[in-house]
């Protein structure tokens, strides 16, 4: 399973990616690869405000509807529309063209509620067995 | 097999209608009239029915097939409960009749047969009133969750949250969302119930109440069960029972002597009134002696005569929830059911509902990742995790069992298990189907080792082979068209 370094992780599966005071969220290569192929994804509207920890956007796949959660607080500056149109993104490139949102971080120091590349890696091991 | 639209020929009728031989008023507004001829099928009375008969043959259903569908429970629906719901003297009566002067006295027999079927449920369930109007299980959550509301309300606390675990019927926190309230999820432990450390940590003076599946979705049932009722009551939240399950504790538990406060039950599972293909459900609310003035209205009541009544007389009532009172047909049925079976036949639908799932729960532990291996209720659930590692899913097993003339259990429900497969055999089949469906999972394991393609390419006896799910998702079209468009 793929887990790209440099960035934050949740155990509910999404990933943060900084870049410098904003911040791009989606959901990693684990979950789309439980979630099987993705068909409908609802994402927040621009201005939003989300909060860390709480769901802001929904993904829906051939076997369940799963909610996403935020890994950290912010306001919505841009949304992947192309994503909406083609959710298969989310399966072919979870972390690059399947992005889900950039936000206006609220509170950096939420980050440290998150786990690194590593840690994350070592988590979906243990949840694996 | 063809569309009913693709079949027939052009000027082919099932129908003629009459000339009419009254006169109309011709002054219809234009706007409203129909510019282009509609696009029907033309086609003969013999037509029609053979299209439908065929596709009839076509369909699974607990008439024809096994039909082990976990959460659902599919058990037979016994035929006499038809008949009964067909007697003109209950078919003919108009639901506004009791509603008029001197319509009362006119339908003492459907009044009656609500009254009763209420107190039966109070009964079985240790609560103090039921309501029969809520259409459907998911409506009995929303009826549920807006009393709870109600009852907050007037005690002047609004609050805020609603627990559901995890391990919760599916519908749960789309009903408390609705109701107005944010959901907290709490996860499952590694026993399968609700973590209760997670539970004590998120339970505050903001829950409203706590919606508990009992026992729940993995077919488990909560022995803690005392004590989250109890912590739930410390901070002034209501227990909510979801009683989607009621099947399997039915005669042996009640929801009311636990600490529950408000009860939804489902006609269609534990009462065995049609799954209709969507169509009418059933899911009645009962509630303790606190909450009654809640219920919604009318109400049935009786008088000190005898006679019954509708009883209008709760201001603090939700309101109306439904037209009329419920399903009145599928409330019959149930009540039909449970005159039929008497106490001690409803103590055998529970006895009998756990025995043939664990029967089948304890063949196919040596062939399957049984997540939780204790024993279970009325349904259990196992993982294709071990069949995953040789590329198998619960999807290949499950086509592979659908070719093999078993209707699927549920798969990759409940989420928090892997390749999940929930298995629901309920109370009325035999031990000869039991047997075979147990031999056919052991195939589709032994499949699995040693021919994992036989799985990939199932189904192959019916008359579809494996579809296409992720197009047919992504990529709707449910309008036929002609060619002439």
């Amino acid at each position: 399973m793929n887990v790209k370094d440099n960035q934050f992780y949740t155990n509910e599966h999404e990933w943060v990616s900084i870049e410098g005071s904003k911040a791009r969220i989606g959901i990693t290569d684990y979950a789309q690869h439980s979630l099987g192929d993705i068909t409908f994804i609802e994402l927040p509207e621009i201005g939003k405000k989300i909060e860390q920890f709480k769901q802001f956007a929904t993904v829906e796949s051939v076997k369940a509807a799963s909610d996403v959660y935020a890994p950290l607080t912010g306001i919505v500056v841009e949304v992947n529309a192309t994503l909406v149109n083609q959710p298969e993104l989310l399966n072919s490139s979870p972390y690059e063209e399947g992005w889900f949102a950039v936000i206006e971080i609220d509170n950096i120091e939420e980050s440290n509620k998150l786990m690194d590349a590593s840690a994350y890696k070592k988590y979906i091991e243990e949840i694996a067995h | 097999m063809r569309l009913i639209f693709e079949k027939g020929a052009f000027g082919r009728r099932g129908f003629k209608i009459p000339k009419k031989d009254v006169p109309i008023d011709a002054k219809f507004p234009q706007k409203y009239k129909r510019v282009k001829e509609p696009d029907l099928p033309q086609v003969s009375e013999l037509d029609v029915v053979r299209h439908y008969t065929n596709l009839s043959r076509m369909n699974f259903s607990v008439d024809t097939n096994f039909y082990p569908l976990g959460s659902c429970t599919m058990k037979y629906n016994p035929k006499f409960t038809e008949k009964i719901a067909a007697l003109p003297g209950f078919t003919d009566v108009h639901p506004l009749l009791p509603q008029l002067g001197g319509g009362g006295i006119l339908t003492q027999g459907s009044l009656e047969v609500i009254y009763k079927t209420e107190e039966f449920l109070s009964e079985i369930t240790g609560m103090s009133g039921f309501t029969m109007q809520p259409l459907a299980g998911a409506h009995g959550e929303l009826t549920g969750a807006m009393i709870i509301a109600s009852f907050h309300k007037f005690n002047g606390n609004r609050r805020k949250y609603i627990i559901v675990p995890d391990s919760s019927h599916g519908t749960n926190p789309a009903s408390a969302a609705i109701a107005g309230y944010e959901v907290i999820v709490i996860p499952t432990d590694e026993n399968g119930c609700m973590d209760i450390d997670k539970f004590k940590e998120k339970l505050t003076q903001d829950v409203a109440g706590v919606m508990l599946t009992c026992p729940n979705t993995l077919g488990l049932f909560n022995s803690s069960i005392k004590e989250i009722a109890d912590l739930a009551h410390s901070v002034g939240a209501l227990m909510y029972y979801d009683g989607a399950n009621l099947n399997a504790i039915i005669g042996k538990s009640r929801p009311g002597d636990i600490g529950f406060d408000i009860v939804h039950l489902n006609l269609h599972k534990t009462f065995s009134t049609p799954h209709g293909g969507g169509g009418p459900g059933s899911g009645p609310v009962g509630v303790n002696e606190e909450l009654l003035k809640f219920l919604p209205i009318p109400r049935i009541a009786k008088r000190v005569d005898g006679t019954f009544a509708l009883d209008y007389s709760y201001k603090d009532s939700i309101g109306y929830i439904a037209p009329f009172y419920g399903n009145f047909s599928v409330i019959l049925k149930a009540y039909a059911y449970m005159v039929y079976l008497g106490k001690s036949g409803l103590i055998d639908v529970a006895e009998k509902a756990v025995l043939n799932a664990n029967y089948c729960r304890v063949l196919l532990k040596k062939y399957f990742e049984v997540p939780y291996g204790r024993i279970c209720m009325h349904e259990f659930v196992l993982s294709a995790s071990k069949q995953k590692e040789n590329g198998v899913s619960a999807l290949d097993i499950a086509k592979y069992l659908i070719d093999n003339g078993v209707h699927p259990p549920t798969i990759y429900f409940p989420l928090s298990v892997v390749e999940a497969m929930m298995i629901e055999p309920t109370e009325t089949e035999s031990k000869k189907t039991l047997d075979n469906f147990v031999e056919l999972m052991i195939e589709a394991a032994k499949l699995a080792q040693d021919s994992p393609s036989t799985l990939h390419d199932a189904p192959k006896n019916m008359p579809v082979g494996r579809l296409d799910e992720t197009k047919a998702a992504r990529d709707l079209n449910l309008r036929w068209h002609s060619k002439k468009e």
